[in-house]
């Protein structure tokens, strides 16, 4: 009884949208599934083939060859990759986007330089990292950080000179002036921009690490699916694209979690 | 006896004017105002007169272009403490809760933990909002943060406090508690306040003394003592009086102004 009127009352409008949401990626699945099946000349994989794949990288004991088994090599490598570069540029365009924001002299130095490279993909930085920073691992964390940099950077300096005239004000008539402005009025003010910022960011970080691992590195999911494609073996380049696109989903998730208790003062984050 | 006659605010022959793109707005002219310890003081007049500037030079948010502009006698260089402004729009900061809005001031200026909690547990019930502590703003009803901005600027130990049209934008009900309410704390704390309204009763009903101010440059009028015994009654005959006089004189500024 009590689970007939859980699922009368409570059940079926939080499952609705979860319904909706699974619905789409269902029918992609079935026209992808009748679009490759039984079709030896078709170069795609059908959908069961790649689920078969993706049980072999992660547990083993289907194909058992090079890649059998090896899933959680390439994913920590490639999490180290995306987290590390991720926190290289907060700790690089976190200062550096304050100073631009709030010190004109720094502005006028060092913005429109970053304005002309900014547009720059960080697929053109590919060959010059390889040339100073070597094949390799490097490479690759360079261009992720370098990914993640921007977004970081663009959003924090809106952050610190956005803040709105009245609340200077207000704090300097209770006594608040000068660097303690800075800590208790500006950094506070532009919290929720950073924190945008540092969402894109991550989210970037993971768009580019495929870009990041063609320097020719061994481990990591752009790696194995460069090395797949070379080999055509599509159903392992399918299966890294569906785990790059999970663990950017969860990471994404973390971040939001976090951002809802950080920001829980602000109506558009709370 | 000579300190008695030290006014707390003193504007004297005060000009100021706005530098804005090549253009020069004078904003006031030959403004002279003493305020006592103690006093409430409303600001009337047409918009665009100066009563905004004028609190905001004794605020010290702006410099004064000419004349002297004095708190107990000694130059005002800039904001501080002693002269709190309670702004239209509130100006409460959105990450900081109730209680941390009211003690931002105390915090501000150092003192120990257990003293700002108790200032600020003291100023919360003063404007009656226990309930409402751990609230951030976004979640109060416009009476409500204008009675943190004004919990805020008490707490702070503020001996004048300046408030630019604090409830016009509140609906009448809320308008008419807060009127109740603000004329209670200063009875009761000995504050000083120079308040700016577009409101003739809201002038009457509050100031021991109402000044009217005419545009273009902005300057003051007319001063006008309400000898009206507190608590005032809007209804009286006397408040009528009243009500036409000043309304008499901020529409003849009107009609000069036209003529
Ligand atoms: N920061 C500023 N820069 C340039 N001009 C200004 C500035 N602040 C005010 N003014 C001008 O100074 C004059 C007086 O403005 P003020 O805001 O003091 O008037 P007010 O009496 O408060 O008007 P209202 O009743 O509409 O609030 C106006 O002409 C206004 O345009
Ligand atoms: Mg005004």
């Amino acid at each position: 009884m009590s689970v007939r009127r859980s699922f009368s009352e409570g059940g079926w409008p939080r499952l609705r949208p979860l319904l909706l949401a699974i619905a789409f990626p269902l029918a992609l699945l079935a026209i992808w599934h009748f679009a490759t099946v039984n079709r030896p000349a078709s170069l795609i994989p059908p959908p069961y083939d790649v689920w078969l794949e993706l049980r072999d990288l992660a547990f083993g004991g289907i194909n058992d060859d090079a890649y059998s088994k090896t899933l959680h090599i390439h994913l920590l490598a490639s999490i180290a990759r995306v987290y590390g570069g991720f926190v290289l540029a907060l700790a690089a365009a976190l200062p550096l986007g304050m100073l631009i924001g709030r010190v004109p002299l720094v502005r006028q130095l060092v913005d429109p330089t970053i304005q002309i490279l900014r547009p720059v993909p960080v697929t053109a930085w590919l060959p010059l990292a390889m040339i100073i920073f070597g094949l390799g691992p490097r490479s690759a964390f360079f261009l992720v950080f370098l990914g993640a940099f921007y977004p970081i950077l663009v959003n924090t300096i809106f952050g610190v000179r956005s803040v709105e005239p009245r609340l200077f004000e207000a704090a300097s008539m209770l006594g608040c002036t000068g660097t303690a402005q800075f800590f208790r009025v500006v950094l506070p003010a532009a919290l929720p921009s950073i924190f945008t910022g540092m969402r894109l960011s991550l989210g970037f970080a993971w768009v580019v690490i495929v870009v990041g691992e063609m320097t020719g590195v061994q481990t990591g999911l752009g790696a194995i699916i460069m090395e797949a494609r070379q080999l055509s073996r599509t159903e392992i380049v399918i299966s890294g694209m569906i785990v790059i696109g999970i663990f950017g989903f969860l990471s994404d998730q973390l971040v939001m979690l976090i951002g809802r208790r950080l920001l829980a003062w602000s109506p558009s984050h709370g | 006896m000579a300190e008695a006659a030290i006014p707390i605010l003193e504007m004297k022959n005060v000009g100021k004017t706005y530098a804005q793109g090549g253009r020069a707005i004078e904003a006031l002219r030959g403004a002279n105002l003493r305020v006592k310890k103690g006093e409430f003081i409303c600001l009337i007049g047409a918009s665009g007169c100066g009563k905004s500037t004028l609190l905001r030079l004794a605020a010290g948010f702006e410099s004064t272009t000419s004349g002297d502009n004095l708190m107990w006698g000694v130059p005002i260089a800039g904001p501080g403490p002693s002269r709190g402004m309670v702004f239209q729009d509130y100006g409460l900061f959105p990450w900081l809760n109730v209680r941390d809005n009211i003690g931002f001031g105390p915090k501000s200026r150092g003192r120990a933990r257990v003293e700002i909690r108790e200032t600020v547990d003291r100023f919360i019930e003063l404007v009656g909002l226990q309930d409402f502590a751990d609230v951030y703003p976004h979640q109060l009803s416009g009476g409500m943060k204008q009675r943190v901005a004004i919990a805020r600027v008490l707490a702070n130990d503020a001996e004048v406090v300046l408030m630019d049209e604090p409830f016009g934008a509140l609906d009448a009900m809320t308008r008419e508690r807060l009127q109740d309410e603000l004329v209670e704390i200063w009875s009761r704390t000995g504050l000083t306040v120079l308040f700016v309204t577009h409101s003739i009763e809201e002038a009457i009903f509050l100031g021991d003394r109402v000044v009217v101010m005419s545009p273009g440059p902005g300057r003051i009028d007319n001063e006008y003592l309400i000898d009206l015994p507190r608590p005032r009654d809007i209804a009286s005959r006397e408040f009528n009086e009243w009500r036409r006089l000043l309304s008499s004189q901020l529409h003849s500024h009107h009609a000069r102004k036209a003529g």
